[in-house]
């Protein structure tokens, strides 16, 4: 197999260390594996998928050597599909339900996906057309993976659609918070590339609120989506956080993918707190800027962790450590105000919880000290709770309520999808489900507002 | 996107792909389904007599785990009665009038009962008719099928008494269990036929089961020959639909049939001189929605060429095919192998050393790294390697400078035969 991961980091090219870890599959694999696919009636993998990909199609177009097809067939369900093809815990997804896990072993229905994307990009294809501009204006705030794909099916249903992205470059997270090795940035912005195509334009650096104002976007479009994802990391609450050396983990992957590689990271020692993916992403790029040492200090245990495990395994073939039952409880500097020092302290689990986890509490006088230079917090994300609240939306805790048929906020012309609406019980924190949610909300605009289009044709 | 209507003999269909008149489209249920899916045409399961059938019927052959390679059938015409189909015909031409039906007709040679039947299948509104002289089992102990298929006078006497009586275009579906298909589509043409299509299945016995030592498949312990078809006969129905294409005397349209799996099989039959295809082992491994990526796929295929109909492709491969006494003899090409690309399986050394003319060398380079290389002025450029060669790229057959001027077969004899004449007239 031609896609193992690298063992070796190059301290003389750090970019090298930042290529795709996986090579795509080369025309015999393709062939050899697409052939092996059955073409199921009423396939598992496409019930498994959560934009329904007809990925029995798609495969077999690829049998055929019809690879426009394929990579259309893809993106038709899914607008940011070349991404998903490579971030999708498929083992969890398409290939967990595939029939041959019952047979021999299931087919590489993530790599086939990327061989035919990446065959779409290769030769700059153009795979969908805008529909008959219907005279109706829909604005889309936030540029990531459900606004986009919000915004494409609503441009295939002839909705003139103003994207609002606050940051320079639009795809959200595929373009700024999953590391380069296992996303290039080309990937997600090509499938932004593929929108604006379709007529859809997109304001980067311009912020709600700063830019532009909520009265003016809920006066001048039709209707509204609300994908503006979420923020960055919260405060640990701990001493010496301001220390010059302490991180946030999605400001520091951005940092990978949008500047120079800093050197700086060269034969340090680095703690990342937190064991979701973003965690595993902060510890494996401070692998690849040459860290000598990269522990993940988690305050449970292998068991409650958040990161899928195919992460958790890539992360340990980078040689990252991992701490189990161990919180941070302050971050010691030097006279300089560098981090030297990390004391943790041991943790111990205790009943599950609310949301079935069991809960961990700090093992009195268990204190212990690490020696560390850098501190990576990954502990999660903060909301736009300021932003959602400037449309006067109904939230909980950050996380904005709709009605999960139609996916409306508690102002009907506002619709909202992706991380903005996760948690609190609600929704999924998956990209795919964020393209599905996006897809879905543009159906529930039409359905909404297909009445006004007949009155104004 | 490129149009993909067809008109074969003045049948129109949205695209090129017909269902063959076999299982699938034994009701209207089946063939509204095949619609719904995006088949174009549907041939209807023969009409004809009230038929018996056996169980069991298939059978497949495999190739080295591959299933399906070839199909085999010992099924007959239609199990219903006529009225039923011709209700259910009326129903589905009702409800999909822009696809087309044909007819596939079976009865005795005789003038009356073809002459019923045509008038029966029109009255319901099919938009053409399909002489099954193919059947090869079952059928053809009765005098039908196979049996008047396989005598030109009969093809041609059946033809006409059918044109007497149609209004629509008639398609003539030839047997291959014949020695020269020309001939017995040459009697079509004569008898009048608006169109051939073939192939029908090709005589077989799909296997012998080496431990009860029945055959595959068997009847309470015996067995019959069977229809042969999918992807094993596309090559021989392909020549055949070539043979057909190319000869002056079959000057009407030809449906192709035989293999079709795949769009890329449709556009060969197509570049063969087929006007469309029909398809059925595919359809019955699969299910009718292959015809999806059979429709994408040959439009995306058309686009790319900047073809705009799909109709501009056919025959547009027939004028280089010909005899082997027109092929160039002075033609001359080489196997060259690419060692960066080669994994040294040395499958093309052994099938070139064991079976064909030894001009493949395993070498070992000054750094003890073994590599092939052809030895060119041996090489017949036979192709054998490259077939063998399991690596995309790793050997090309490569094209030389040709030191001499073409010279064909039939030219080379009609040199010697002119250098013969001056010799008699010098001797004279």
């Amino acid at each position: 197999m031609s896609n193992g991961n690298r063992a070796f980091i190059s301290l003389q090219d750090l970019q090298r260390n930042f290529d795709e870890v996986k090579s795509g599959l080369t025309p015999a694999e393709a062939r050899d594996e697409s052939n092996r696919c059955l073409y199921c009636y009423d396939a598992p993998c496409i019930q498994a998928c959560p934009t329904g990909i007809n990925i029995p199609s798609f495969i077999k177009k690829i049998a055929s050597g019809n690879l426009k097809g394929s990579a259309r067939t893809i993106m038709e369900s899914n607008p940011v599909g070349a991404s998903c093809a490579r971030v999708c815990p498929t083992e969890e997804l398409c290939e967990g339900a595939c029939v041959l896990n019952d047979s021999t072993k299931p087919i590489m229905i993530g790599d086939l996906q990327r061989y035919a994307t990446d065959w779409a990009i290769k030769n700059e294809q153009t795979l969908f057309k805008a529909g008959e501009k219907n005279g109706l204006k829909v604005a889309v705030i936030g540029g990531g993976p459900a606004g986009l794909s919000s915004a494409r099916e609503l441009a295939l249903l002839g909705y003139e659609v103003t994207i609002f992205e606050a940051k320079e470059k639009a795809g959200g997270l595929n373009t700024y918070g999953i590391v380069s090795f296992r996303l290039p940035q080309k990937v997600s912005l090509w499938e932004v590339q593929q929108v604006e195509k379709l007529g859809v334009k997109i304001k980067t650096n311009t912020m709600i609120g700063r830019d532009i104002q909520p009265e003016e976007i809920l006066a001048n479009y039709d209707a509204v989506v609300l994908a503006v994802g979420m923020s960055k990391v919260p405060m640990l609450r701990i001493d010496g956080e301001d220390l010059v050396g302490v991180h946030d983990a999605i400001q520091f992957v951005e940092e990978t993918k949008t500047k120079e590689l800093s050197e700086a990271y060269i034969g340090k020692r680095v703690a990342v707190i937190g064991a979701g993916n973003t965690a595993i992403d902060a510890a494996t790029c401070s692998v690849r800027l040459g860290a000598e040492n990269v522990k993940i200090l988690y305050r449970r245990t292998q068991e409650e962790m958040t990161a899928y495990d195919f992460e958790f395994e890539f992360a340990k073939q980078d040689n990252v450590e991992f701490r189990w039952l161990t919180a941070p409880k302050r971050i010691i500097g030097d006279e300089k105000g560098h981090v030297k020092q990390l004391e943790c302290i041991r943790m111990q689990l205790g009943e599950p919880g609310a949301d079935g986890r069991r809960g961990p509490a700090p093992i009195e006088g268990s204190e212990f000290l690490l020696e560390v230079d850098v501190v990576i917090k990954a502990i999660g994300q903060t909301r736009f709770t300021d932003l959602i609240e400037s449309f006067g939306l109904e939230h909980q805790w950050g996380t904005v309520k709709v009605n999960l048929e139609t996916y409306q906020t508690s102002n009907e012309k506002v619709f909202a999808a992706g991380d903005v609406i996760f948690g609190d019980g609600q929704g999924e924190a998956m990209v795919v489900t964020a393209a599905q949610q996006g897809k879905k909300t543009a159906y529930a605009i039409h359905q909404a507002l297909k009445n006004s289009i007949i009155e104004t044709a | 996107m490129a149009d993909l209507r067809i008109n074969l003999a003045g049948i129109e269909s949205p695209n090129p792909y017909w269902l063959a008149s076999a299982p699938p489209t034994n009701s209207g249920y089946q063939v509204q389904r095949a619609f719904e899916a995006g088949w174009g045409g549907a041939v209807w399961k023969t009409l004809g007599e009230p038929i018996i059938n056996t169980t069991a019927r298939f059978a497949a052959v495999g190739f080295n785990g591959k299933k399906v390679a070839g199909f085999n059938n010992i099924e007959l015409i239609t199990d219903r009665p006529l009225e039923v189909n011709l209700k259910e015909i009326y129903e589905t031409k009702k409800r999909f009038p822009n696809h087309a039906i044909i007819a596939s007709l079976m009865v005795e040679p005789n003038r009356e009962k073809w002459h019923e039947i045509v008038k029966r299948v029109e009255d319901v509104g099919v938009d053409g008719l399909e002489l099954n002289f193919g059947c090869p089992h079952g059928m053809a102990e009765r005098g039908m099928g196979a049996a008047s298929g396989q005598q030109p006078d009969l093809v041609e006497a059946q033809t006409m008494w059918v044109k007497e009586a149609a209004k629509t275009p008639v398609i003539v579906k030839l047997t291959p269990n014949i020695t020269d298909i020309t001939v017995t589509a040459r009697a079509a043409v004569q008898g009048g036929a608006d169109a051939i299509s073939m192939i029908n299945t090709i005589n077989s016995l799909a296997g012998v089961d080496i431990d009860t030592w029945n055959t595959i498949p068997h009847v309470a312990g015996k067995g019959a020959h069977g229809g042969y078809c999918g992807p094993a006969v596309k090559p021989i129905a392909l020549n055949m639909v070539a043979e057909c294409a190319r000869n002056p005397h079959i000057n009407v349209p030809i449906s192709g049939i035989g293999g079709i799996s795949a769009w890329r099989d449709a556009v060969e039959f197509m570049l063969m001189g087929a006007g469309g295809v029909q398809v059925c082992t595919a359809a019955m491994h699969h299910g009718f929605s292959i015809v999806e990526d059979m429709i994408d796929g040959l439009s995306n295929y058309l686009d790319e060429k900047g073809i705009s109909s799909v109709q501009e492709i056919i025959g547009k491969s027939v004028e280089r095919y010909s005899d082997w006494g027109n092929l160039d003899l002075n033609y001359r090409i080489v196997a060259r192998i690419n060692n960066d690309v080669c994994i040294n399986c040395n499958k093309c050394h052994i099938a070139c050393e064991d079976t064909s003319h030894q001009c493949i060398d395993m070498l070992t380079d000054p750094n003890g790294q073994k590599y092939l290389e052809v030895r060119e002025d041996d090489c017949v450029g036979c192709n054998l390697c490259s077939i063998v060669c399991p690596e995309d790229g790793a050997i090309d057959m490569i094209e030389l400078p040709q030191e001499q001027p073409p010279m064909t077969w039939n030219e080379r004899q009609a040199v010697l035969a002119g250098y013969k004449d001056n010799e008699r007239e010098a001797a004279k």
